[in-house]
């Protein structure tokens, strides 16, 4: 009963939020193991009507995490209220949460507003209620106020959903960041469109548009830009394409596979696959000199290659062994290690941002699902039961994977959190959704 | 495009024209075996010509040059070659199918080919590019076996991108396992 009132809170909270959102979010797994968070809807100060509800692009922010489940703000003690001063800890002794999030929007001239926040330590207030009034600062976890213009709402949301993220996690928010993928409506005479959007949907935008498909989105370390793979011309060619400008320049053209590619931690290179040769083989293309470094050399083929955090190796999949699994090679020397044994197939592999872990598809008896393993205990963990799922991508802050999988005959997108408890689907309005990619922090 | 549609036509022009032969080498059998068919149609032919002038004809008779050329182009309308899962070897069974475009392109050096290798949505787009590609190369080698320039061939590889199949089921995954001859 208690699971199913937090499911009902959540998806009232996200259908009220997300209607124009191009991914939506359906949370299949983990709301029970989230922590419970209270989140006050902010007050609002002006005279006329209010602008759109900032705590909203909060409370989904937090659902979405994984980490935190929000409650039903009507089942909260006190309402209406806007800081610490107005906090009342008598009563809050039975809610069943670490931290109170309340605010203001106060109007602020033409279209701007202050937004005020103060972030409450729950736990803190329930311990001292019996030893008499705490002075209010003393609840405080985090206080804050910015003037921000009303095209800034969603924004300054996800920034406020960072803070919160941080300060009760210790782990850096990744609220403010995009996913980038390929949707294909067929039947259209262009089918195949890169997209981006923020990383819960919104403010979807598009890249390219294409009567041949379009592959393999990946972004550049600052998030400006992105290289992908286009077959406009009947052939694989990689272009790299700033998202703000829209300038677009080709970078690889070789006769065969022109694909895979990842750019570097400087953002100076791009590691891709070439076939130029004979086979596919792994390459280091300088970008601004168009220099290519050939990196694997096997008669099987290698590819899919993505940096290790700090850039002195690269992993990808080869077939060297018979069946695809994954390899690193050192740049330094060019020394190749096996990184995967277990399975009858692993390939496309990431390495998690703090270099600990790495995320990849698996095959086991014939199912195709995203596995972490963990690289020094070499424990390998399958974390999705979905099907068919391909293309991992890891969020910024290391704590959810996205990727594309199929649901009822469709490709879509689904989330999964670093230790598999929190699941997701992301459906999308129209079309087949695949080859998503995480931005780095924004 | 146009290459396309004219290979379209030709689908369809090259079993109507097996078919024409068919019934040739059927009539000229009666003809030999001394019917009197024969002699009917050239009086039915009579009563409509002029001055009363009776006009006979033979059926061509097709050489066996003649004959394997219909078969080699009934093959040809055939341009998709099936694959094993995660297997990029031709099979003996598709082996006649591609001797046939062989053949024409061994007589045919102006002729260029496309090659299309294609997967199925098994595995990462990026591996499936791969093995698209090999599928698409073995294919090329076959044929180069055959004789047929490397300069009248080019390969693409489209990977799990272009499925002709979206059930995502096994008989699926085997139309979408493919490589494709586009002329």
């Amino acid at each position: 009963m208690k699971i199913l009132a937090k499911w009902l809170t959540i998806l009232v909270l996200l259908t009220s939020t997300s209607a124009n959102a191009a991914l939506d979010i359906v949370i299949t797994e983990g709301v029970d193991a989230a922590r419970p968070i209270a989140v006050m809807p902010f007050v609002w100060k002006g005279t006329d009507a209010a602008p759109q509800q900032i705590s909203d692009v909060v409370t989904s922010d937090l659902a979405r995490s994984g980490t935190f489940s929000p409650l039903d703000a009507r089942s909260l003690p006190q309402a209406n209220i806007s800081t610490v001063k107005e906090f009342n800890a008598t009563g809050w002794e039975q809610t069943a949460s670490d931290a109170l999030l309340v605010g203001s929007i106060t109007p602020y001239g033409t279209n701007q507003y202050l937004v005020s926040f103060d972030l409450i330590d729950l736990v803190k207030a329930q311990l001292q209620t019996g030893q008499g009034p705490t002075p209010a600062s003393d609840l405080l976890l985090e206080s804050r106020e910015t003037v921000i213009s009303e095209a800034q709402f969603r924004q300054y949301g996800h920034r406020i959903s960072d803070i919160v993220y941080e300060k009760l996690t210790g782990i850096r928010g990744a609220f403010l960041s995009r996913v980038a993928y390929v949707v294909v409506k067929q039947g259209e005479k262009s089918p195949y469109h890169l997209m981006i959007s923020d990383y819960d949907g919104y403010n979807e935008q598009m890249l390219l548009r294409s009567p041949e498909p379009l592959m393999s989105p990946a972004w550049s370390p600052d998030g400006r830009r992105l290289a992908y793979v286009s077959f406009e011309n009947r052939r694989a060619e990689i272009f790299v394409q700033d998202i703000y400008t829209q300038e677009r320049v080709k970078v690889s053209s070789h006769q065969g596979i022109n694909g895979a590619p990842s750019f570097s931690p400087d953002g100076k290179k791009l590691a891709v696959t070439l076939s130029k040769d004979g086979q596919p083989e792994i390459y280091i293309i300088d970008i601004a000199t168009k220099a290519l470094k050939r990196v694997t050399n096997h008669y099987a083929i290698d590819t899919e290659a993505s940096w290790t955090p700090d850039g002195e190796s690269l992993i990808f999949t080869s077939e060297r062994g018979g069946r695809p699994q994954i390899y690193q090679v050192k740049l330094s020397t060019g020394k190749i290690s096996r990184v995967t044994f277990e399975g009858e197939w692993n390939l496309g592999g990431t390495i998690t941002p703090d270099g600990r872990s790495m995320i990849f598809v698996n095959r086991t008896n014939g199912k195709y699902n995203i596995a972490r393993m963990d690289l020094k205990t070499r424990f390998m963990e399958v974390l999705t039961s979905t099907q068919l799922d391909e293309s991992p991508s890891i969020a910024p802050n290391g704590t959810m994977v996205i990727y594309g999988t199929t649901y009822r005959g469709k490709q879509v997108l689904a989330a999964v959190s670093m230790d598999g408890r929190f699941k997701a689907r992301l459906p999308a309005g129209q079309g087949e959704v695949k080859s998503p990619a995480w931005s780095p922090f924004l | 495009m146009n290459l396309n549609k004219l290979f379209k036509a030709m689908l369809v022009v090259v079993p109507v024209m097996a078919l024409g032969a068919c019934s040739t080498t059927s009539e000229s059998e009666t003809d030999a075996s001394g019917s009197t068919s024969g002699s009917t149609t050239t009086t039915t032919g009579g009563e409509y010509g002029s001055g009363g002038v009776e006009t006979g004809g033979a059926a061509p008779i097709l050489t066996p040059e003649e004959q394997q050329r219909v078969e080699q182009e009934e093959l040809r309308a055939q341009n998709i070659i099936y694959f094993d899962f995660d297997r990029s070897e031709v099979q003996s069974e598709n082996a006649a199918i591609i001797q046939a475009h062989g053949n024409y392109l061994v007589e045919h050096p102006n002729v260029r080919v496309l090659i299309e290798g294609h997967a199925d949505e098994r595995g990462t787009p990026e591996y499936n590019i791969a093995l698209g590609e090999r599928r698409a190369k073995a294919i090329a080698k076959y044929l180069q076996g055959m004789g047929v320039q490397a300069s009248q061939m080019s390969v693409v590889s489209y990977g799990e991108e272009k499925p002709l199949d979206f059930s995502r089921s096994e008989s699926g995954f085997a139309k979408n396992r493919r490589g494709v001859l586009v002329y």
